[in-house]
């Protein structure tokens, strides 16, 4: 090992380099630094100045690890960073990286605390801490909770900033010249006579010195890139056929393969495979947990096969139809199973007692994912070492998964994260690439990319839960006086993290997001998890807890505020106490022209979520044909702090809103004999594109905290659609998909 | 049986009722089409025979009697279709998945209507799915892909 390398090992990271910005946190694990990941492999003469930015033979690289799932993180990350280094996007090469502890998220953890995204007190403000603490002690290298540009907004730039500062002082010790005298632009050092050195030639300099963390960030007004319209470094591949996916893969020597597991989730008692293993191009079928794999020479072979072999599936370890389960949540409303009671202000027993009582029980199903990209992995296995290929929101709990499965050393398993094909939560398990292990354990030294077919997916979902709501309220003077909502659901958080091997403690607090946590003051306001048990596995879907409980809370208070003759508008605006959340409120108001004469059959509904920090307020319109309900326009403001790029805000706006009322009318995942009976998109619909109605967006910039808006659009869209049809037609629909009870043409 | 994608000919031992998505993907290394449901509900996997959109995934490579044009074939960054054009500037992407198929959608829809309005629009485009919701965007990037082909 050269001496560069030894230097550089002191692994300067950005850690400190918040400390000089007045950040310090005192605990010691949480202080120590984080090995540099970038110099495990690095060349002599290459620079890896933060675990950020890597200059070799090859270029400049910006490491961006959290997954893009399509929501442009690829992009966002490299603009911070390029922002600060001063280097143009298209000279440089962006790499999501090596899985590494030093890539820890300490945004999204702070999510599973009880602390309302509006509270500032101390309190609050010590567990945002405490999070990411936790989610560097725990190397949480995770892509979720829209938390990317939260967490990467200050330490991104400043990883720019060190890298870019100790290039500077790479060059005054080269030439000699005061380090107050040079400048940089796009990928240069400039000397006072105009002459310039690449950070490439720089680059076996900086490696020999301390990074220089003394640094401070350019201020907004002098930014390139953030806050203009950017162009996602991924549009051309992804037009034009060329963006390789994790679907993609080609290996020399590679076999294809599928599974077939038990669609109760349950034991597999037995299997006939004697049709199937003769079958064209079957190369073996394996026994795996569950089920079995298919190894073939060609994915669709090893489909014909999975269909040929003949099961004997055991049972469901939860109840067998939809029906039972219903039976189960609407049993859950018990003190026993009381989670969390957040919200409790003012007497809502009380107030409930005296005056005439509003009571409605709401009902949202389970859903699926199913991001178009079906699940896939390429592994190689041999004695020594794993490599894996695949796209994933959790390289490093897939890691030591793996390695738990082979018996390898977590070093010895490698992770190498691709572009995904859309995800919306489902890449945050990692189901899929242990069943490509166990096949690859079958046949060692030869690389497998294993398939899922649609119907393996949409049937082996970890689906957001079904919820039951049971809510009681009343009016006073023509205001809204009480709220006492009651949420039943299967907790996401003990299900997926249980899953990933870390514990789980204390109240659930994704039962209730998007409900406890808005910033309405109602007189008497109450909001109670329960609890329900485990039945199937759920996990995290787009916006999460939000998603439904946007609909189980805006709905309710929509009702509440129709009881008190008052104006949904205005009175939402009235109970609204957070000022960046009454913004968008009024912001939506004036876009949408509310109040304004719309002619007959023709109405409109309003709805408002706070969710992962971002307030967003919905306006939908809707005419009421002969042939059923029709979309019209649709008006959304969300508050985010600052808007990185307005063009993706824009496209992650417009797909957050559609994704919304994409399973608002259509979406449900229903079960009979213990198996779902959705299994592909001819019975589990989704929007099209002459559902789709014009939208408008607006992002707004009132607030200090700067957020992320991919899953902020979705809670909103179901309620303020659903509210939109009761004031067309006086119905009130109570229960998703809302197919069920109301035509959409 | 002999094949001829984007103006190659290719020898491929296959199945007759093997789907023409999979003699592409995995037989001939072409992975523009993408495989999304495999009962042509989504559209991912749309090729053109002949200058008409077909769903891949479910026409066996037995019946095909034409030439086979996929995205490939389209155009490439260097030399950039119409269609593909429009979806850079309006930035239509986001997981990018579906686009494959909702350009060779778009693409071929335009080669017979250069004019269209926006229900003929929905019309043509509502069989191909976006699960990221970049409807909006696709109708605009086509709408300004005609103006193109219409030298306007």
């Amino acid at each position: 090992m050269g001496r560069i390398k030894t230097i550089a090992r002191r692994t300067f990271l950005i850690g400190s380099a918040a400390i000089v910005g007045g950040v310090a946190f005192g605990y010691y694990a949480y202080k120590k630094p984080i090995a540099n990941p970038l110099l495990d492999d690095l060349a002599d003469g290459a620079a890896a100045i933060t675990p950020y930015v890597l200059i070799d033979q090859n270029g400049i690289t910006l490491i961006t690890p959290r997954t893009d799932v399509g929501q442009g993180a690829y992009s966002v990350q490299a603009a911070l960073i390029a922002e600060e280094l001063d280097v143009r996007l298209n000279q440089v090469n962006v790499d999501p990286g090596t899985p590494s502890a030093a890539y820890y998220n300490g945004k999204v953890a702070f999510e599973g605390f009880p602390l309302a995204a509006t509270d500032s007190s101390y309190i609050a403000q010590k567990g945002r801490i405490m999070g990411d603490v936790a989610g560097k002690l725990l190397g949480l290298q995770l892509t979720g909770g829209s938390s990317t540009v939260s967490d990467a907004y200050e330490k991104l730039r400043m990883a720019g900033a060190v890298a870019r500062a100790t290039l500077l002082a790479a060059a005054a010790q080269k030439t000699y010249i005061d380090v107050t005298d040079l400048k940089t632009r796009d990928g240069a050092v400039l000397f006072p006579d105009g002459s310039t050195i690449s950070y490439l030639e720089l680059a076996p300099v900086a490696a020999t010195i301390e990074p220089v963390t003394e640094i401070s960030l350019k201020p907004e007004s002098e930014w390139r890139y953030l806050g203009k319209d950017m162009q996602r470094l991924d549009i051309v591949s992804k037009s034009t056929g060329t963006q390789s996916y994790g679907i993609d893969v080609v290996m020399d020597g590679m076999v294809f393969a599928t599974v077939r597991t038990n669609p109760r989730r349950g034991d597999m008692i037995s299997y006939d495979d004697t049709a199937a293993k003769n079958m064209r191009g079957v190369n073996n079928i394996v026994p795996i947990t569950g089920g079995i794999g298919v190894i073939a020479d060609n994915t669709w072979r090893a489909f014909q096969a999975a269909h040929a072999v003949e099961f004997n599936w055991g049972p469901a370890p939860y109840p067998k139809t939809t029906d039972d389960m219903w039976a189960v949540v609407g049993d859950s409303f018990t003190k026993k199973l009381q989670d969390s009671q957040f919200t409790d202000d003012g007497d809502v027993d009380e107030a409930l007692a005296v005056a005439d009582v509003l009571e409605a029980e709401y009902r949202i199903p389970y859903l699926a994912h199913a991001p178009l990209e079906p699940m896939t992995a390429t592994v190689l296995l041999t004695d020594i070492r794993l490599d894996i290929w695949t796209a994933t929101q959790i390289p490093r709990f897939m890691q030591a998964n793996a390695a738990k499965l082979t018996g390898l050393d977590v070093d010895d398993v490698h992770i190498h994260v691709l572009m995904s094909g859309g995800s919306f939560g489902r890449r945050l398990e990692d189901d899929y690439v242990l069943q490509a292990v166990e096949i690859a354990q079958t046949i060692k030294g030869t690389p497998v990319k294993m398939t899922w077919q649609r119907e393996q997916d949409m049937t082996h979902d970890f689906p957001r839960p079904m919820q039951m709501s049971r809510a009681r309220g009343a009016v006073k003077d023509g205001q809204v006086d009480a709220l006492d909502l009651g949420i039943a659901a299967q907790s996401v958080t003990a299900s997926q993290i249980g899953r990933v091997g870390l514990p789980v403690a204390g109240p659930d607090m994704m039962i209730v997001a998007g409900a406890w946590d808005q910033p309405f003051s109602i007189p008497n306001y109450r909001v109670t998890g329960f609890r329900v048990p485990e039945m199937v596995p759920v996990s995290s879907w787009r916006s999460v807890g939000a998603s439904g409980n946007g609909f189980l809370h805006d709905c309710f208070l929509d009702e509440l505020i129709h009881v008190a003759g008052a104006d949904p508008l205005e009175e939402r605006i009235r109970l609204c106490w957070h000022e960046p959340s009454r913004k968008v409120l009024e912001a939506v108001g004036e876009m949408s022209n509310w109040g304004s004469k719309m002619g007959p059959n023709r109405g409109r509904g309003v709805a408002f979520t706070l969710s992962f920090g971002v307030p967003v307020a919905e306006v939908i319109e809707v005419t009421n044909t002969a042939d059923g309900i029709r979309i019209d326009k649709a008006y959304v403001a969300a508050e985010v702090g600052r808007v990185m790029d307005p063009v993706n805000f824009d496209n992650q706006v417009q797909g957050g809103l559609i994704w919304g009322l994409s399973h608002a009318i259509y979406g449900a995942l229903t079960f009979d004999d213990g198996m779902p009976e959705q299994d592909n998109y001819d019975t589990y619909e989704v929007m099209r594109m002459y559902q789709t109605p014009e939208i408008i967006v607006r992002g707004l910039e009132n607030s200090d905290q700067i957020r992320g808006i991919g899953e902020p659009p979705v809670p909103p869209a179901a309620p303020a659609l659903a509210n939109a049809i009761f004031a067309t037609t006086g119905k009130r629909i109570r229960e998703l998909p809302l197919i069920k009870h109301i035509d959409f043409v | 049986m002999q094949l001829s994608v984007n103006g190659n000919s290719y020898d491929v031992d296959v199945e007759d009722d093997m789907p023409l998505l999979w003699v592409l993907r995995d037989e001939l290394g072409i992975h523009g089409p993408k495989y999304g449901c495999g009962i042509a509900q989504c559209g991912a996997c749309t090729v053109h025979i002949d200058g008409e959109s077909v769903r891949s995934c479910s026409y066996a490579v037995g019946d095909v009697d034409g030439e086979i044009t996929t995205i490939e074939g389209l155009g490439t960054p260097d030399a950039l279709h119409a269609v593909q054009q429009a979806w850079i500037t309006h930035q239509v992407a986001q997981c990018g998945y579906c686009q494959s198929g909702q350009i060779m959608e778009a693409a071929a829809f335009l080669a017979t209507n250069i004019n269209p309005t926006d229900t003929d629009i929905d019309d043509a485009m509502s069989a191909n799915l976006c699960r990221c919701g970049t409807y909006p965007r696709i109708r605009v990037a086509i709408k300004s892909a005609a103006a193109t082909l219409r030298g306007a």
